[in-house]
């Protein structure tokens, strides 16, 4: 499904590199959990697949089912079945939630070559995707994560998620700043993704998470690299011990 | 108030000739009128016409407002606005009054004559508003161009509200001409407790220059709501003056949408306590786009509340103007002032004029401006990007969101949505073209 190649990638302003070769293989119907220090590079890894400006490749390449992503604008990414669930979701003043999630939705749908969702239909989607997330309409009406606690944010990344259906879905640090409940909520959400034909690429800095969504692999990642790689029991290392023993084997 | 002698250079007096050289002297009108006309032709005469070192017209060059004759403007077929508003339709083809094209100008609650009528009788409010509101709103800043309009306009309404209008009028301006040069002064007075709402939209002419007065007494509400455009080479100057009196409501909105030239002017006194004055404005516009939208609102009374909202979206070396001051008066105390001014570059090659200013004369007040200028957020770009929004849709959503504040100033919904239903449409249209 996904496939990562050696990638290096530096600030476009400065001369930083931040991602030094990360090889990783994500393949369909698997859930990978990616953890690591804090600036080990997780998010510019979600960043740099989903197209996002002011990073450079230098080396390396990333397919999406066997497509170049790096060659694509973001939208395309999108529409090829790429998803990133933001660390930080953007407020966005003035757009509606629905407006946008309806826009996208239909955007994809036309890039695929796909009919039109109708405003009826696509209501009665939301209503039922945001039913299980316990997401309130009242929230759906606002625009887009104005006024939306951490958690509020949080739970409408998934409800897009499980709106747009994408193949490959990565999660950054979705957990965090979610209460248990709510926690429970997103795991539920994800799990109800979880299809032969669809993967997931979770950061997460806890176990707690993996708890609910069991993954397939666990990698660690320090310093733009992917350090070690293992099953869930990686993460109850980590957990326990932190990460002094899994960097010091490598350094 | 005086005005005191200013000399003018002989270029800008040579130019003030020229302009009441270019049109007729009203004739056979009654001698009150006839005498509001020879004032204003005389503030002109003196004060001279508009140039390019005037203080108010730094940002704008007003020559070609002002060349004779007026340079031509290609005529473009556009859907009328406000279709699905019940409405009182008076139209105007290039500036003149089409009463065949126009409903019938009775409604209950106004009383709505041709301004050449008003001028002939002894129509006794509107000997206190022609050429009153606008003559008192030359002090400080001269408005030549309104001068120019109260001496020579002969086209236009005299509309008198008594009561609450069962819909609102709607001016419809036609431009049919590529050579048409017009001027068109509307007089407006709402009695205490009347409430009404003025629509205005269409380009008008190839040159417009357009005058309100309004005189809103005790507890009246006047709404204003006006859409202009979109012919591209349209120049327009116009000009509202309003008076507010006690607990009394003045709410007006602009959309500009293209135009090569555009100078909105908005002079306010708020003369009454307790009174509300919201003046708002979203533009938009390209390449040789140049708006401007200069305000003066003046605090003369108690716990009066003004705002000012404007929204710019400049786009390939578009120019947006705003100047907006806010003059509190000794004793207009509790005054409530807020004005905020803000332009989206969406190039490097655009540019955001803005002169805002506050003169405050009394000690209990609370008085804030703000004026900010800046890109597309590319953060809000990618995030609705990396959901599958196309680029220029994306940026779309978001000029449209950057101008809804200035939208969500007008109080009647249905209107809010006819404009945000025009804009959508108007921005999809430049994305595609
Ligand atoms: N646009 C940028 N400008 C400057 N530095 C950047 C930029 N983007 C990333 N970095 C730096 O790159 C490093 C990796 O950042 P990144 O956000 O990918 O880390 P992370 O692993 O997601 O960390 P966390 O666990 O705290 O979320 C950090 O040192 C960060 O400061
Ligand atoms: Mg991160």
């Amino acid at each position: 499904m996904l496939k990562i190649d050696n990638l290096h990638v530096k600030l476009e302003e400065e001369d930083k590199a931040i991602l030094k070769g990360v090889d990783l293989e994500v393949r369909a119907g698997e859930v990978h959990a990616i953890m690591g220090p804090n600036g080990s590079g997780k998010s510019t890894l979600s960043y740099v697949l989903a197209g996002r400006e002011g990073y450079e490749v230098t080396a390396g390449t990333a397919t999406l089912e066997g497509t170049d992503l790096l060659g694509l604008d973001p939208e395309e990414r999108a529409a090829a079945g790429l998803f990133l669930a933001f660390q930080y979701p953007v407020e966005i003043p003035g757009v509606g939630n629905m407006t946008f999630l309806r826009t996208a939705l239909n955007a994809q749908r036309k890039a695929r070559g796909e009919a039109e969702v109708n405003a009826a239909d696509f209501l009665r989607l939301v209503r039922e995707k945001a039913k299980a997330l316990d997401i309130d309409a009242e929230m759906l009406k606002r625009p887009v994560n104005v006024g939306f606690s951490g958690g509020e944010k949080k739970r409408n990344e998934i409800l897009q998620m499980a709106v747009l259906e994408p193949r490959m879905c990565i999660l950054d640090e979705t957990d965090s700043g979610l209460d248990v409940d709510a926690m429970k909520l997103v795991a539920q959400g994800v799990n109800a993704l979880r299809a032969p034909d669809r993967a997931f690429l979770v950061i997460t800095h806890y176990q707690r998470l993996l708890d609910h969504i069991t993954p397939d692999v666990v990698h660690i990642m320090a310093d733009g690299r992917i350090v070690a790689t293992g099953g869930p029991e990686l993460a109850i290392e980590v957990e326990t011990n932190g990460y002094a023993g899994l960097l010091g084997s490598v350094a | 108030m005086a005005v005191a002698a200013r000399k003018a250079p002989a270029l800008k007096l040579e130019g003030a000739q020229a302009l009441l050289a270019a049109w007729p002297e009203p004739a056979g009108e009654a001698s009150w009128a006839q005498a509001a006309r020879a004032r204003a032709a005389r503030r002109l005469a003196e004060h001279g016409a508009p140039g390019r070192r005037d203080e108010y017209w730094r940002f704008t060059d007003p020559t070609s407002l002002a060349a004779l004759p007026a340079p031509a403007a290609a005529v473009l077929e556009a859907p009328e606005v406000f279709e699905g508003v019940d409405r009182l339709r008076l139209v105007f083809v290039d500036g003149v009054f089409a009463p065949e094209m126009s409903d019938a100008p009775e409604m209950a609650g106004l009383e709505i004559q041709p301004l050449s009528v008003a001028l002939r009788r002894d129509v006794h409010w509107a000997r206190e508003v022609f050429g009153v509101l606008e003559g008192h709103g030359q002090d400080p800043v001269d408005r030549p161009f309104a001068s120019l309009n109260t001496a020579r306009a002969t086209e236009g309404m005299a509309i008198r509200a008594t009561g609450k209008a069962a819909r609102p009028v709607d001016f419809v301006y036609l431009h049919r001409s590529e050579t048409s040069d017009a001027l068109v002064r509307h007089l407006i007075k709402l009695e205490p407790g009347a409430d009404l709402t003025l629509l205005e939209n269409g380009p008008a002419a190839a040159r417009l220059n357009a005058a309100i007065e309004v005189e809103v007494a005790d507890g009246a509400a006047f709404h204003h709501v006006r859409v202009q455009g979109r012919d591209h080479e349209r120049r327009a100057t116009t000009a509202i003056f309003a008076r507010l009196g006690r607990e009394s409501r003045f709410k007006s909105f602009t959309l500009t949408a293209n135009g090569r030239v555009t100078r909105n002017e908005c002079v306010i006194e708020l003369t009454g306590d307790d009174a509300v004055a919201h003046v708002a404005g979203a533009s938009l516009g390209d390449r040789d786009f140049h708006h401007d939208d200069t305000i003066f609102v003046t605090h003369a009374a108690e716990r009066c509340e003004s705002r000012q909202v404007f929204k710019k979206v400049l786009k390939s070396g578009a120019v947006g103007v705003f100047q907006g001051k806010i003059l509190v008066r000794p004793g207009a105390q509790k005054t409530d002032g807020y004005q905020i001014s803000q332009a989206l570059l969406l190039d490097e090659a655009s540019q955001f004029l803005a002169k805002p200013e506050l003169e405050i004369y009394a000690d209990d007040v609370k008085c804030s401006h703000g004026s900010t200028c800046g890109a597309v957020d590319p953060t809000a770009l990618f995030y609705l990007t990396s959901r599958g929004v196309p680029r220029a849709e994306a940026e779309a959503l978001l000029v449209l969101a950057f101008v809804d504040e200035a939208i969500q100033e007008i109080e009647d919904q249905g209107l809010a949505d006819e404009i945000r239903g025009r804009l959508a449409d108007w921005v999809a249209r430049r994305r595609r073209s």
